[in-house]
């Protein structure tokens, strides 16, 4: 029998853009090697959005992701107005803001409710999805739908956000900050949580440069890259807010980063809603030139990025979709090895990809199963349990 | 702007057109596509510019490859194009330069069809394994 | 009625693949779960193994690495097994028709008992669809 166990993880890992096939090579507890396998979730939307018109594409590049629903028609939008060089009003840019700040708050407590759910704290789980149903409250009363908004149009915004709902979205801003702030507080001063995540999967500085990591993941090593600061783009630069940057690379850090996020974007649609002036939401635009646009947005997990070649006709000669999972998926591969395997659940979720990954995990020994998900699952969160009775005693 | 003085003076004769499309975007033509290694190397590591991502474009007469590479400084994006003949499809691969180039190599190799010279690991990522080997999904004569 | 289907009308536990998904359909079936919905009352429950589950819930257009998986599923699936088929891209393949790698439909491939259209379909669609696959049993 040779030293090394595989343990497949996946395939069936409905992960948002890519999902993925890890395979772990375990020696004993510690985990040495990881493939990664993805591509069953391709469904060639490059060369079906070449088929489609400049406002069809919309809908095609939203259903890219649930998740992040409208992070990739952002960056559509922008890619496609930096090739006509469109001046888009500025009511639409300011609630095209609100919307992608929205979009990162339920985002954001949607991780944190699974990563809570593989350690073992189910209520954080429960809670944060409670507290989520706010946000998607405010999708559906601006948009008429809970996911899948479709307020991004090349030019503009669809519709407007009405003087009665603002009321209900600030309502909504401070439960959710009160909410979220007890939530930091929970995970912050909790010693277990400390001893768990402290130091596990870290992902150092120069790692994450050489993979050209995004998002979260990057800003917890110390990178300090955010598209909404180095290139402006919407109402970012006429509002006040941090980039948050944390130091260590661990998952500790990475939660933090990603609680921090959602309090600053509570900040942002606050100012938002104060400053958006009154006037058109569209640009109307008649034609698309030929030629070249690149677009970018900073989606929940990272810069979204689009490239579309036009050739003066109605359906573009060219899309590229990059999305951020894409490049930070990858930084697994230096983060996982090392690690315990009951760890490993935590480590390959903290760079945000899915919750499914995990309910479709089995542990294989020489072709023969020996564990499933729920009881990888269950591992970590004995682990958990281990260590809150070491510290409490 | 900074970026680019420098990189034309360092590439002087081996430039073959650039476009400025506004002062954030900014596109560079090689003569030579065997040059990319060296260009991207002095990208990342002495401008330490973000490698962004390489799309692959099917054009009538070529099939281009654009490299983007961003500076989180400046938050300008400059994309190096390469020509590479539909006849022999191959360039050099920039995958040992840099990970983050790995993946999507590998997938423009399985929908473009290119062959990426020195790839460590060059596998189809997206395609499942009963697709034909000679059908890419991206180059236009493909379609029906 | 045969004591398995009577005991399979009672609490179904749900066994979920995603076959190429946006993610949504799959959020809001965890939706369903979580307190605002809280389906987890009435005894309905994610599980890990095909070989737990009552129904199968299949979201997403087929795509083609997934199609020999799922077959795989359903064979290993306990009959008898309810087949839901979640969001428009399950029922029909929606937008993604045209695309070159995603040839059939899910009822091409497996039996698909009640089918929940929707992008993505509420959560109380979700709950209705369960609901009337259990009353196709009886």
């Amino acid at each position: 029998m040779s030293k090394n166990t595989i343990i497949p993880i996946g395939p069936y890992h409905p992960l948002q853009e890519e999902p993925e096939f890890f395979k772990l090579q375990v020696e004993g507890e510690r985990v040495v090697g990881v493939e990664i396998n993805i591509g069953y979730n391709h469904r060639g939307i490059e060369q079906l959005c070449e088929q489609k018109s400049y406002d069809q594409v919309t809908y095609v590049v939203e259903r890219i992701c649930g998740i992040c629903s409208t992070s990739h028609p952002f960056a559509y939008v922008n890619a496609v107005e930096d090739l006509a060089k469109v001046v888009v009003p500025e009511r639409a840019l300011y609630i095209r803001t609100i919307i992608g700040e929205l979009e990162r708050i339920h985002s954001h407590l949607l991780w944190l409710g699974l990563a809570g759910h593989f350690l073992g704290y189910n209520t954080v789980f429960m809670w944060s999805w409670k507290y989520r149903e706010i946000v998607l409250n405010i999708f559906e009363q601006i948009s008429g739908n809970r996911n899948h908004y479709a307020m991004m149009k090349p030019g503009g915004v669809r519709r407007d956000i009405d003087k009665e709902d603002i009321p209900t979205i600030l309502k909504g801003m401070d439960e959710l900050e009160t909410k979220i702030t007890m939530l930091k507080k929970a995970i912050m001063d909790d010693p277990v949580l400390h001893a768990r995540l402290k130091g596990v999967g870290v992902l150092t500085k120069e790692e994450a440069i050489n993979y050209s990591a995004l998002g979260p993941v990057a800003r917890a090593s110390g990178v300090k890259i955010d598209v909404r600061k180095d290139e402006p783009y919407a109402a970012y630069d006429k509002i006040d807010w941090d980039i948050i940057v944390t130091e260590n690379g661990d998952l500790f850090d990475k939660v933090v980063v990603r609680i921090l996020e959602k309090l600053e974007s509570i900040k942002i649609i606050r100012q938002c809603l104060k400053k958006i002036p009154s006037g058109e939401i569209d640009a109307k635009i008649k034609e698309i030139p030929p030629g070249e646009g690149i677009g970018r947005h900073e989606a929940p997990r990272g810069e979204v990025f689009h490239y579309i070649r036009s050739d003066g006709t109605n359906s573009p000669v060219r899309h590229k979709v990059r999305a951020p999972s894409f490049m930070n998926v990858a930084t697994n591969n230096t983060t996982v090895i090392g690690t315990n395997v009951a760890d490993a659940v935590i480590v390959l979720a903290a760079v945000d990809p899915c919750y499914c990954c995990t309910e479709r995990l089995y542990v294989y020994q020489d072709h023969k199963k020996v564990m499933d998900a729920n009881e990888l699952i269950k591992l970590s969160q004995e682990r958990t349990e281990e260590l809150r009775k070491k510290l409490v005693v | 702007m900074k970026n680019l003085d420098k990189i034309k003076e360092k590439f002087k004769d081996k430039l073959e057109n650039i476009h400025i499309h506004n002062q954030r975007r900014i596109y560079i033509d090689l003569k030579d596509k065997k040059d990319i290694k060296e260009v991207a190397k002095f990208l990342f590591y002495d401008l330490s510019m973000r490698f962004n991502i390489a799309s692959g474009v099917d054009t009538r007469s070529f099939i281009e490859i654009l490299y983007h590479f961003s500076s989180d400084d400046t938050g300008e994006i400059i994309s190096i194009r390469v020509k590479i003949d539909k006849s022999n499809p191959e360039i050099e691969s920039i995958a040992l330069v840099f990970k983050a180039a790995e993946w999507i190599e590998r997938e423009i190799y399985e929908l473009l069809g290119i062959q990426f010279k020195g790839h460590p690991d060059l596998r189809r990522l997206l395609l499942s394994d009963d697709w034909p080997k000679d059908k890419f999904p991206l180059r236009h004569e493909d379609k029906k | 009625m045969d004591l398995r289907l009577k005991a399979l009308t009672k609490s179904p536990w749900v066994f979920h693949i995603s076959t190429g998904s946006c993610n949504n359909c799959d959020i809001e079936l965890i939706d369903v779960l979580t307190p605002r919905y809280d389906a987890e009352r009435f005894g309905i429950v994610l599980v890990g193994s095909i070989k737990h589950a009552d129904v199968l819930m299949v979201t997403g257009s087929m795509n083609r690495k997934c199609i020999p998986l799922v077959k795989d599923l359903y064979q290993q699936a306990p009959k008898p097994i309810l087949v839901i088929a979640l969001g428009t891209c399950s029922c029909g393949r929606g937008i993604f028709r045209d695309s070159y790698n995603c040839p059939v439909n899910v009822d091409d491939v497996i039996p698909v008992d009640v089918y929940v259209p929707g992008c993505p379909p509420k959560p109380e669609a979700i709950i209705a669809g369960i609901v009337k696959g259990i009353e196709k049993l009886k």
